[in-house]
C-alpha cells in the first residue's frame, strides 16, 4: 500500500483552516469531576470496576466533539479531577469556577452532587454522570443540573415493562442492606405497580457470612416460596448477588443487579452503529466501555452538539438549546435522546443484558405514551414535583 | 455434496440468465458473510456466495462486469467477477470501508472508512491509495456526481456532509446537517444532492452549485412514533418524478415527488429498512430489510408492495445489475 503523503498532509492541514471563514477558534474547557465513595468488602468475587469509569468516557466525549469541531473552528479541552473525598471533589469545582470553567460533569454521590449544584449556583451547568437516585429526579431538582445517568427508576421500570412482556408477573425480591440497595429496591417495588407484577415475597439479605462455602446451602433455603416466575436482586455493588443464580428454591431466572439486568450501557451493545463507539473506546481505553462512561460520554457530547449547533459555548444558551425542540442527541440507542423539561434527565433507552449478551432494550413495544414512549422509563412529569423550567 | 448443490445451481443460474437475460439483483447480508443474488424476472434467490467478513456497502463497475463488496471486519474491498462469481482481487481500503463510491472515471474509489475517520482514494487499476482525506467521525455515506466532480462524505457522529473536490483531493467545504447523517444521492444531472440524516428524522437537498441546502423534508407516519422514523438510503427515478427514502425501523418507504418535494405516501416494508435500488427498466424498487432479513419488491408505477424476498442474515446493501 502505497500512500500518498503530501496529499494527506494537505488534506489535514486544510480542515483545520476550514469551518466559518474568518472565525478565530472557539475553545470550550469542560470539567469533569469523579469522587466515588469507597464500597466496602465485598464477598463476591466480583470483578473490580474499573477506577477510570466514566472518565474514559469523558475523554472519548472531548475526542468525538473534537474530531467535528476541527471542521468548525471549534476546539475541545478537558480538565479532569480524581478526588479521592468530597472535600477534594467540592476543592475541584471550586478550582474549575475560578478558572472559568462553566461547563461540568460530576460523577459523584446524590449529597455532594446536591452541594456541587449549590455552590456554582447559575454561574455553571452540571452534568450528573454518576447518581441514580431517584429523588434528585422527583423533588430535589436543580435548574442547573441535568442527568444523563439514567435513575434507578427508568433501570427498573425498563426491567419490570420485560417482565410483564415475558408474562413473569411474580417475583420474588430479595434486597441489600446498602442505601443504594434500598433505593434500587424501592423503584422496583414502584415499578413492579406500574407494570401490574406481583412481588410474592419481599425479602431483606442480613446474612453476613461467606458464600463460598455455604451458598449452596443457605440461598435455596432463603428463597424458598410457593411458586414464583423469576428471583429479582436489588445488591448495586456486587455484595452477595452473584450467588443467587442456580441457587434458588425453584428452578427460575435471576434478574435485577445480577444475573440479567437493566445497563446504561454494556459491551454487548452493538446495533445503531453502537460497535462504532465501542471500537473507539476500546482504542482509547484498552477496556470496555460501561455505564459511567456512557453517561459521561453523553454529557460531553450533549455539550459538543450544542456548540454545533450555536457555534458558541455560552452555558446559559448551551442550557436553554438542550430544552429546545433543536436538540437532539444522536447516542448509539436506536433514536434521538433528549432531556426532559421537567427534571433534566436524559431520556434513552435502556439495554436489558446478562454478561455475554443482550436480551430487550425496553422501551418495548406496546407500551404507550401519549409523547414519547421513552417516558414509559423513569417518574413521568405528572408524576415528579420538579418543574425545572 | 454441498459443492455439487452449488455447481448445479450457478449453471442452472447461468443458464437462465443466458436466456431470460433478466437482470439480477446482488445483496450483502451483513452477519452472514454472503451475497444472495436475485433473479428480479423471478424474484427468488438463485445463488448465495460467500464473500468477506462483514459485507456491508456493495456497488458495480461502470462496466457491470465487476462487483466491488466493502469487507468491513476484513478491511478490504473486494472485487467479485459477475460472469464467474468468484473473487479475483481484493483492494488496499484502509480500516472497516463501510460504504463507499465510484467515480464516472471507473477508476477512482472513494472509501469510508468508519473507525477511522478517514475518506480513502483508491484507484481500482493500479490498487494505488492516491489519498486519504480526514473527515468528521464516522464517516458513513459517500456518493460521487455523474458528472464526477464532487465526492460527498457523510460522518454520522459529526453529523455533517464533506464536500471533496475530486481534482484535489480536498475538502472544499462542510455542511451541518441533522443528526447521524447515512446517505447521499445526487441527481442525474448533478444539479442537486439529497442527504438523509438518521436520527435527526430528515432529508436535506442542497443545491451543488452554490453547495446551500435548499430543502428539508420531515416525515410523519400515522401510528409510527415520531423517533422511529429513520430515514437511511435514498433513490431517485432518473425522471426526476419521484424520491425513495427507506425510513428504517419505521418499516416503511417514503415516496416523495421529487419536483415539490410533498410527500405522497408510505409504503410498509420489512423490519428496518436500509438501502434499496431501481431495477433495469425503474419499475421495481428492491429494499434491505435488516431485522427481518428479507428484501421487499416495490411496483414503481402501482407504488405497491408485491413481494418479500428472504435473503441472508441482516442484508445491508442492494444493486441491480441492468447488464445481466
Amino acid at each position: 500500500m502505497s500512500f500518498n503523503s503530501k496529499l494527506m498532509i494537505t488534506a489535514v492541514l486544510y480542515s483545520w483552516l476550514l469551518g466559518p471563514a474568518s472565525a478565530a477558534t472557539l475553545d470550550v474547557k469542560i470539567g469533569y469531576i469523579q469522587w466515588v465513595p469507597d464500597q466496602g468488602p465485598v464477598l463476591s468475587n466480583v470483578t473490580p470496576e474499573p477506577e477510570d469509569a466514566g472518565l474514559r468516557g469523558a475523554e472519548l466525549g472531548i475526542a468525538d466533539n473534537s474530531a467535528t469541531g476541527k471542521f468548525l473552528g471549534q476546539n475541545y479541552l478537558l480538565e479532569s479531577v480524581m478526588a479521592s473525598d468530597e472535600n477534594q471533589a467540592m476543592a475541584a469545582l471550586d478550582d474549575m469556577l475560578e478558572n472559568g470553567i462553566d461547563l461540568l460533569v460530576a460523577r459523584v454521590p446524590a449529597d455532594t452532587l446536591q452541594a456541587m449544584a449549590e455552590r456554582a449556583g447559575d454561574t455553571a451547568l452540571l452534568f450528573n454522570a454518576g447518581a441514580a437516585d431517584d429523588g434528585l429526579r422527583i423533588s430535589e431538582c436543580k435548574p442547573n443540573v441535568l442527568h444523563t445517568i439514567p435513575s434507578y427508576a427508568m433501570l427498573t421500570d425498563a426491567l419490570a415493562q420485560w417482565l410483564n412482556m415475558r408474562r413473569w408477573n411474580k417475583v420474588f425480591l430479595i434486597t441489600g442492606p446498602t442505601d443504594q440497595d434500598k433505593a434500587w429496591a424501592e423503584a422496583f417495588r414502584r415499578a413492579s405497580k406500574r407494570f401490574g407484577l406481583d412481588i410474592i415475597a419481599d425479602k431483606s439479605w442480613t446474612f453476613d457470612s461467606d458464600l463460598r462455602r455455604t451458598a449452596s446451602k443457605e440461598l435455596p433455603v432463603f428463597t424458598q416460596a410457593r411458586d414464583y416466575d423469576a428471583v429479582v436482586v436489588a445488591d448495586v455493588r456486587g455484595d452477595f448477588g452473584e450467588y443467587v443464580p442456580f441457587n434458588t428454591w425453584l428452578p427460575r431466572p435471576v434478574v435485577g443487579t445480577q444475573g440479567m439486568g437493566p445497563e446504561a450501557w454494556h459491551r454487548v451493545v452493538e446495533a445503531w452503529g453502537a460497535a462504532q463507539l465501542q471500537n473507539r473506546f476500546r482504542d482509547l481505553a484498552g477496556r470496555e466501555m460501561n455505564s459511567e462512561d456512557y453517561a459521561a460520554w453523553a454529557a460531553i457530547r450533549s455539550i459538543g452538539t450544542t456548540v454545533t449547533g450555536l457555534s458558541e459555548a455560552d452555558h446559559s444558551n448551551i442550557r436553554e438549546y438542550l430544552f429546545s425542540d433543536q436538540f437532539q442527541l444522536a447516542a448509539f440507542k436506536g433514536r434521538k435522546l433528549t432531556y426532559r423539561p421537567w427534571n433534566g434527565q436524559l431520556r434513552q433507552p435502556i439495554p436489558l443484558v446478562h454478561p455475554q449478551g443482550l436480551v430487550a432494550t425496553p422501551p418495548l413495544e406496546g407500551f404507550l405514551h401519549p409523547d414519547t414512549e421513552l417516558d414509559t422509563l423513569g417518574y413521568d412529569k405528572p408524576e415528579s414535583d420538579c418543574q425545572i423550567n | 455434496m454441498k459443492n455439487a448443490f452449488k455447481i448445479a445451481t450457478l449453471a442452472a443460474a447461468i443458464g437462465l440468465s443466458g436466456q431470460a437475460l433478466a437482470s439480477l439483483a446482488y445483496v450483502s447480508n451483513e452477519k452472514d458473510n454472503t451475497l444472495s443474488i436475485i433473479d428480479t424476472e423471478t424474484n427468488e434467490v438463485v445463488d448465495t456466495i460467500e464473500v468477506g467478513a462483514r459485507p456491508r456497502g456493495i456497488l458495480l463497475s461502470k462496466d457491470y462486469t465487476k462487483l466491488y463488496i466493502c469487507a468491513s471486519d476484513d478491511d478490504t474491498v473486494q472485487v467479485l467477477d459477475l460472469a464467474t462469481r468468484k473473487i479475483i482481487d481484493t483492494l488496499p481500503s484502509g480500516e472497516d470501508p463501510e460504504q463507499f463510491a465510484l467515480h464516472p472515471n471507473n477508476r477512482h474509489l472513494y472509501i469510508a472508512n468508519e473507525d477511522d475517520a478517514i475518506v480513502t482514494v483508491v484507484d481500482v487499476a493500479t490498487k494505488e491509495v492516491l489519498a486519504q482525506i480526514d473527515v468528521g467521525i464516522e464517516p458513513e455515506g459517500m456518493a460521487v456526481s455523474p458528472d464526477g466532480k464532487w465526492a460527498v462524505n457523510t460522518s454520522e457522529t459529526s453529523s455533517m456532509l464533506h464536500w471533496i473536490n475530486t481534482e484535489t483531493f480536498e475538502i472544499e467545504k462542510n455542511t451541518v446537517v441533522g443528526q447521524r447523517p447515512r446517505h447521499v444521492e445526487f441527481t442525474k444531472d448533478s444539479k442537486l444532492a439529497w442527504a438523509s440524516a438518521e436520527i435527526g428524522g430528515t432529508v436535506h437537498i442542497f443545491d451543488v452549485n452554490t453547495i446551500e441546502e435548499i430543502k428539508q423534508i420531515d416525515f410523519q407516519i400515522r401510528g409510527v412514533p415520531q423517533d422511529r422514523v429513520q430515514p437511511v438510503g435514498i433513490q431517485l427515478t432518473s425522471d426526476g418524478k419521484y424520491a425513495f427514502v427507506a425510513l428504517g425501523p419505521s418499516n416503511h418507504v417514503a415516496v416523495v415527488d421529487a419536483q415539490t418535494y410533498e410527500v405522497l405516501d408510505y409504503l410498509l416494508v420489512g423490519a428496518r429498512v436500509w438501502q434499496l435500488d431501481l431495477d433495469k427498466d425503474e419499475k421495481y424498487l428492491y429494499t434491505t430489510n435488516g431485522v427481518s432479513g428479507d428484501v421487499s419488491v416495490i411496483d414503481v408505477e402501482e407504488l405497491k408492495v408485491i413481494k418479500s424476498i428472504k435473503v441472508g442474515r441482516y442484508p445491508w446493501g442492494v444493486v441491480i445489475d441492468p447488464n445481466s
